[in-house]
């Protein structure tokens, strides 16, 4: 009776999460496309849904809602759904939209699209060899397999989100690092601009009257077709066409300038709308905030190290520890069971929501920056696997910012894991990526006053 | 040939309506064989006989200048197309005729061009509701054109041109519909479908011009 109860609630909070992804798909993502076929924005949907039902489920275990059996079973179903989704369905049909816009393969579309999944599942079983993830007792088709694989490829994004994001964020916060714009260099850059457009029409005027005067006097252009127009074209070719060849190279070099010349100027108009930013209110405030963001990621990165090179994994949880720190060292005496399952609630839910929400804010970006009418279908689909493992890898690290009364369920449904490689791999992405980060940031800083300074 | 006058005439559209194989088909005579992005601003000439065969008549360059970008984008990219959108005689309306959003846009685009402000609802408009009163006063001529006719099933035909038909209404602009030759090589140039369309479009423009 009461796993029916526990399932119904289950199966509400799921269509919640399903109508949440399709609303979150249709105002935000797509809301510059019409979308063609129905079957992406169900999968992006159900995806999201799924992922989010799994946290809501870490969340039920901390409070103790539900019935311990039922919960187990509602993991374990999740967890299949999921990985279904991840492997199987998601990859077949972004070989199929990818196999879709190919003209040439159109007529034999399922049969080039189950041949592309069959390779991504071949890269997919190859990718577990070299990490040590797994004890060889397991079978090969058994859950521990894919969710190890599916692990490393998201802790790997994770990694790499989290690096690029703690050294980005105090970055574009932070004033400081603001190039001075004035609004004398805009005027200055659109009138180049503009001048480099005069200059390409005048070229374009000067070819359209000669390919005129050139098809009047019945010379009809030709483009040298074939063996014996090669030939002929040696031999004898018409002024005019010599002309035109010359002139639309001098124009292809003065587009391209153009094309520069736009992408600076919007670039420069884009900091002056953040100087103008950050003189409000709010804008004092994330400034405020980059600085103190930008000792918490000198710290992130400072822990990574000492982690890597002393070999250590945590062992306690923060919460814990701190519950421990309090008691011993400032002699609060207070009921340990309860504020740490409290606590830990609270810190765990707070990880949770950011983690969805700029994971979410990145995706939305990243696709408004890439996409186009004809791409959007293939790269929605590639962030909804992404999101799905980011969110499955989430589960993983997760376990390590809980108490371990609480660790048990993440240990018995995922099975053996070794949940301390994925920590290492972790520290060591994210190490990566963080310096890497800092490199290019500053590469980038610097190359940008260089270009204005040109005459 | 400085001594000709000059015409321009902005191409606007979403993303991917086609608007740089258009600009081409009228100034090349030929279909674009491999359209990309294009970002800021591609231009073209072409030069156009005004009332050919008259005592009036004229030879003019008729500047197209082909705007990239969506209507989306950030307002640092909008600032920095304002800059094109000077002392101009036509506006070209490109829309996609299998994507009812890019429809939709072209009220958002022309607004942009105009340098008017949206209407302070907070509301987008999305159902065709446009506003006659923004465009009344309008003295540039608009036109516009719906791409990829061909890609449309024969059934569906009827209910896309009526669509249209309004929507040019409402812009008190005169109407094309084309289709746009990409997967064909044609070894003639001349006998692209929508060509016959090119004399009527250039000079329905450049007349509404005279009347200025």
């Amino acid at each position: 009776m009461s796993f029916l109860i526990d399932s119904s609630i289950m199966i509400t909070s799921q269509i919640l999460f399903f109508g949440f992804g399709w609303l979150f798909f249709m105002r935000q993502l797509f809301k510059d496309y019409e979308v063609r076929q129905y079957v992406v924005q169900v999968i992006f949907s159900v995806t999201f849904g799924f992922s989010c039902t799994m946290f809501e489920l870490i969340i039920f275990e901390i409070l103790g809602v539900l019935n311990s059996s039922s919960r187990y079973f509602h993991w374990k179903m999740n967890l299949c759904v999921i990985l279904l989704i991840l492997v199987f369905m998601v990859p077949f049909y972004i070989g199929y939209f990818v196999v879709s816009n190919i003209q040439l393969l159109h007529k034999q579309r399922l049969v080039f699209s189950c041949l592309l999944w069959l390779t991504f599942m071949y890269f997919f079983w190859k990718l577990g060899d070299p990490f040590p993830i797994l004890s060889p007792k397991h079978g090969i088709l058994s859950i521990e397999q894919l969710i190890s694989r599916v692990g490393v490829i998201g802790v790997t994004l994770m990694a790499l989100l989290s690096g690029f994001g703690a050294v980005n964020c105090p970055y574009t916060y932070m004033s400081y690092f603001l190039r001075n714009v004035t609004d004398t260099d805009i005027l200055a850059l659109e009138r180049r601009l503009l001048q480099t457009m005069d200059m390409i029409i005048s070229k374009k005027k000067r070819m359209a009257m000669a390919r005129r005067t050139m098809f009047q006097k019945g010379e009809v252009h030709n483009k040298p077709s074939g063996f014996w127009g090669m030939i002929k074209s040696v031999t004898t070719s018409a002024p005019g066409s010599e002309n035109l060849t010359l002139i639309q190279q001098e124009v292809d070099a003065l587009e391209e300038l153009s094309r520069q010349l736009f992408l600076e100027t919007a670039d420069l108009y884009a900091t002056k709308e953040r100087i103008e930013y950050s003189k409000t209110f709010k804008g004092k405030y994330f400034n405020f905030l980059g600085y103190f963001f930008s000792i918490y990621c000198v710290w992130k990165i400072f822990m990574a190290t000492i982690n890597i090179v002393f070999d250590r994994v945590g062992k306690t949880d923060p919460v814990t520890r701190g519950i421990e720190i309090t008691v011993n060292y400032l002699g609060i005496q207070f009921d340990v069971k309860f504020w740490s399952q409290h606590i830990s609630f609270i810190l765990v839910g707070i990880i949770i929501v950011t983690s969805i929400r700029g994971l979410l804010i990145t995706l939305t970006k990243f696709f408004y920056a890439i996409s186009s009418s004809k791409s959007s279908n293939v790269i929605v689909l590639l962030l909804a696997q992404i999101m799905g493992m980011y969110f499955v890898s989430s589960v993983l690290l997760i376990r390590m910012s809980m108490p371990l009364e609480y660790r048990t369920i993440i240990t018995e449904v995922l099975g053996e894991l070794q949940f301390n490689f994925y920590h290492r791999w972790f520290d060591v992405i994210f190490l990566v990526s963080a310096l890497s980060s800092i490199l290019f940031l500053y590469l980038a800083h610097k190359q940008a006053p260089e270009k204005h300074m040109a005459p | 040939m400085a001594s000709l006058d000059r015409v321009k005439v902005l191409v606007l559209g979403d993303s991917g309506v086609g608007k740089s194989s258009l600009v081409h088909l009228l100034c090349q005579n030929q279909v674009l064989g491999n359209p990309s992005w294009t970002v800021g601003c591609s231009v073209d000439v072409r030069v156009h006989d005004y009332k050919e065969g008259t005592p009036e008549e004229k030879t003019y360059y008729i500047e197209l200048w082909d705007v990239g970008g969506s209507v989306g984008s950030a307002s640092s990219v909008k600032s920095t197309r304002a800059v094109f959108y000077n002392s101009v005689n036509g506006i070209i309306l490109v829309h996609d005729l299998t994507n009812k959003k890019s429809s939709q846009n072209l009220y958002r685009w022309s607004l942009e061009a105009l340098n008017r402000d949206l209407v302070p609802t907070g509301v987008l408009v999305t159902n065709g509701d446009y506003d006659r009163e923004q465009f009344a006063d309008n003295q540039i001529p608009l036109l516009v054109i719906g791409t990829k006719l061909d890609q449309i099933h024969e059934t569906k035909r009827h209910e896309v041109l009526t669509r249209t038909a309004f929507l040019a209404e409402d812009f008190n602009a005169e109407e094309i519909n084309l289709v746009i030759e990409k997967r064909y090589f044609l070894r003639e140039g001349n006998q692209i479908p929508g060509l016959p369309d090119r004399k009527r479009f250039g000079g329905g423009t450049l007349k509404s011009l005279h009347y200025d």
